[in-house]
């Protein structure tokens, strides 16, 4: 009798009652699909939050001002307000060789008008043609203004996606002058889509020299935010250590603990949020673990009564001479073909599931959770058809054979 | 049919003695006050190529005994020889072995395996014996040859006569070519037309040199056998040869 006749007489064995066998396969299923789907959707999550931090730039570290009160103890001397002082120093390839680029930035909504056409810019950037490509953009149409037109304060503007949508329509918005606060500025460039689906719209935004912003717009006064680009994604906290020493020399900040600036790195935020995301998987793959577990205890009752059921068959099969270890066999073949069953199935449930967008998240299938959930419901099926076979096997032959 | 085409695997030699040799068995169940004495003492030998028919009425310890010469339950006292084999030493795989390669058995519920083929029912010993699927199909046909059912062989149980079924169940005993087979009231369902083919087989067999033990309370099926015995109360009291 070797393992291939068992494994047919197993399969009669399932074939002979097949709603009882799809009843249970459906258990199954529905707990491997159920682990794989939501480790999917946790996983899908992780990375469109990872997507959403690194469209915004790994590499890059941003230095905001400090809040109010907190600062002037640290840095009682003088004001925490960033400058355009600061950038010539964090350029200085010696003391900062892993700073690749320095923007200054000064941003705020405003209101354009082209043609009668009215849009408010979410983000009108004044800045260095360098913040375009540390800040993920890239220019579709046209070009980026240049250092020149930093130099000579001339009023030009990228614009983006949305913007160029919303005031120029059809219209090739190149060398079109369109109307902020009053100033004029002439289109030079258009940005690609930048993808992101964020709660605000990164394509709404046009972007501007600094100085022609300063000038026309916000007047002198202090800076945004500067954008610090390090020579690699590797480098940032070398980059930030340098950012950091600078600062503090310039600003004259002494105390280790300061408040004077802030410096946000997109690659500590992005750590954070995988973590986070990380958490919400394993929640998640616990949940459907608990349903496959419900799975396989479904598997143990079904045995049972297949076991109940077919007493005196197997003491028909002992008599006729099967010894104790191919009724074993048989009866944990059984289980475990339909444990597989259920799991090869939900495997498939759970691919045709992860096509669709689920609760505004498109799942991404990790191959491991594929192979955990796969071998865990054969697992399930062996640890769990165990008992009734063994049950089934213990029984002897006179007493199945008067079964009733 | 001939003897030979049914002969069992060349590893099973076999003694010259008695197929049959039980000495002095008893079987109590219970303990106590709700003691059973179901045989009290049975001595019997059987010789190769006998027909046995034992007969009692109902508790008379025949459904025991025979479960116990068919090695499917185990006497209190006493000695079992089968075959030359003293089965009362053997463990749960070595009788399960003995079971399959020397006893055939024919129940009266005819106990065949629902929604299976017959063929593949009367195949069923010769998986468990680990023979090949060629070889085991050849045996089978032949087997269900025999009994007279060979264009059945697709049939399952519930496709079958009554008759037909234990003409199944008979191909299914001696298609391992045992040393025994048991017969437990083989003929207790059926209607007058089918146990006349039923024992028409055996008869058959009993003339091909098979040794049977048939276990009946019907006076008619046992007057074919070659030997009579009679239980009363756990004991032999009546062994007399027919023929």
């Amino acid at each position: 009798m070797n393992i291939f006749e068992t494994i047919r007489f197993a399969l009669r064995a399932i074939t002979a009652n097949k709603l009882r066998s799809s009843l249970t396969v459906l258990g199954i299923l529905i707990g491997v699909a159920a682990v794989i789907l939501l480790v999917a959707v946790g996983n899908g999550s992780a990375q469109q939050v990872q997507q959403q931090i690194e469209s915004l730039g790994t590499n890059t570290l941003t230095v905001t001002a400090g809040g109010g009160g907190g600062a002037r103890s640290a840095a009682a001397t003088t004001s925490t307000a960033l400058t355009m002082d600061l950038v010539p120093a964090l350029e200085d390839k010696a003391e900062a060789p892993h700073v690749r680029s320095v923007s200054p930035v000064v941003t705020g909504s405003q209101s354009a008008t082209y043609e009668g056409t009215d849009h408010t810019i979410a983000q009108f950037v004044g800045t260095y043609p360098g913040w375009v490509a540390a800040s993920n953009f890239k220019v579709d149409k046209g070009a980026l203004f240049t250092d020149e037109d930093v130099a000579g304060s001339r009023k030009v503007v990228v614009i983006g996606k949305t913007v160029a949508e919303e005031l120029f329509g059809t219209v090739d918005p190149l060398s079109k002058q369109i109307t902020v606060a009053g100033k004029l500025f002439t289109v030079v460039g258009v940005l690609a889509d930048k993808g992101g689906t964020g709660f605000s719209d990164p394509n709404d935004v046009a972007v501007a020299p600094v100085t022609a912003v300063q000038e026309s717009l916000t007047g002198y006064g202090s800076l945004n935010q500067i954008l610090v680009e390090a020579t690699a994604p590797g480098d940032v906290s070398d980059a930030q250590g340098e950012v950091t020493a600078i600062l503090n020399a310039k600003l004259n900040i002494t105390g280790s603990s300061t408040t004077a600036y802030r410096i946000q790195n997109a690659s500590q935020l992005l750590e954070t949020r995988a973590n986070t995301a990380e958490t919400f998987t394993l929640l998640l793959g616990a949940v459907a673990g608990i349903s496959l577990l419900v799975g396989g205890i479904g598997i143990t009752n079904i045995m049972m009564v297949t076991v109940t059921e077919r007493t005196r068959e197997i003491g028909i099969r002992k008599a006729l001479g099967a010894p104790k270890r191919t009724i074993l066999t048989q009866f944990l073949v059984e289980a475990t073909v339909l444990s597989l069953i259920g799991g090869l199935l939900g495997v498939a449930a759970a691919v045709i599931g992860s096509r669709f967008t689920i609760v505004s998240i498109k799942p991404v299938i990790v191959p491991s959770s594929v192979v955990l959930a796969l071998g865990f419901s054969v697992a399930i099926g062996l640890f769990f058809g165990s008992y009734p076979a063994s049950r089934a096997a213990g029984l002897r032959p006179i007493e199945a054979l008067r079964y009733e | 049919m001939r003897a030979a085409d049914l002969s069992a695997p060349a590893s099973l030699s076999r003694s010259a003695g008695p197929v049959l040799d039980v000495q002095r068995i008893k079987k109590i169940y219970g303990q106590g006050e709700t003691e059973v004495q179901a045989l009290r003492g049975v001595s019997l030998t059987v010789e190769r190529g006998d027909y046995v028919a034992i007969m009692g009425s109902s508790g008379s310890g025949k459904s025991t005994l025979m479960n116990i010469l068919g090695c499917l339950d185990i006497p209190t006292t006493g000695r079992y020889l089968l075959d030359g084999v003293d089965v009362s030493r053997l463990n749960d795989r070595q009788l399960a072995l003995v079971r399959n390669r020397r006893i055939g058995f024919v129940f009266q519920a005819f106990n065949l395996i629902a929604r299976t083929s017959a063929l593949a029912n009367v195949e069923l010993p010769l998986a468990y014996a680990g023979v090949k699927s060629a070889e085991r199909r050849r045996r089978a046909n032949l087997a269900l040859a025999m009994v007279g059912l060979a264009e059945r062989a697709d049939h399952e149980p519930n496709q079958l006569s009554g008759g037909q079924q234990q003409r199944v169940a008979v191909a299914r005993a001696l298609v391992t070519a045992p040393a025994l087979v048991l017969a437990d009231e083989p003929t207790g369902n059926l209607d007058t037309q089918s146990t006349n083919d039923v024992l028409a087989v055996f008869d058959r067999l009993s003339a091909s040199g098979r040794t049977i033990v048939l276990i009946t309370h019907e006076p008619d099926v046992a007057e074919r056998a070659k030997r009579l015995i009679r239980l009363v109360d756990g004991r032999i009291v009546q062994d007399e040869r027919l023929k």
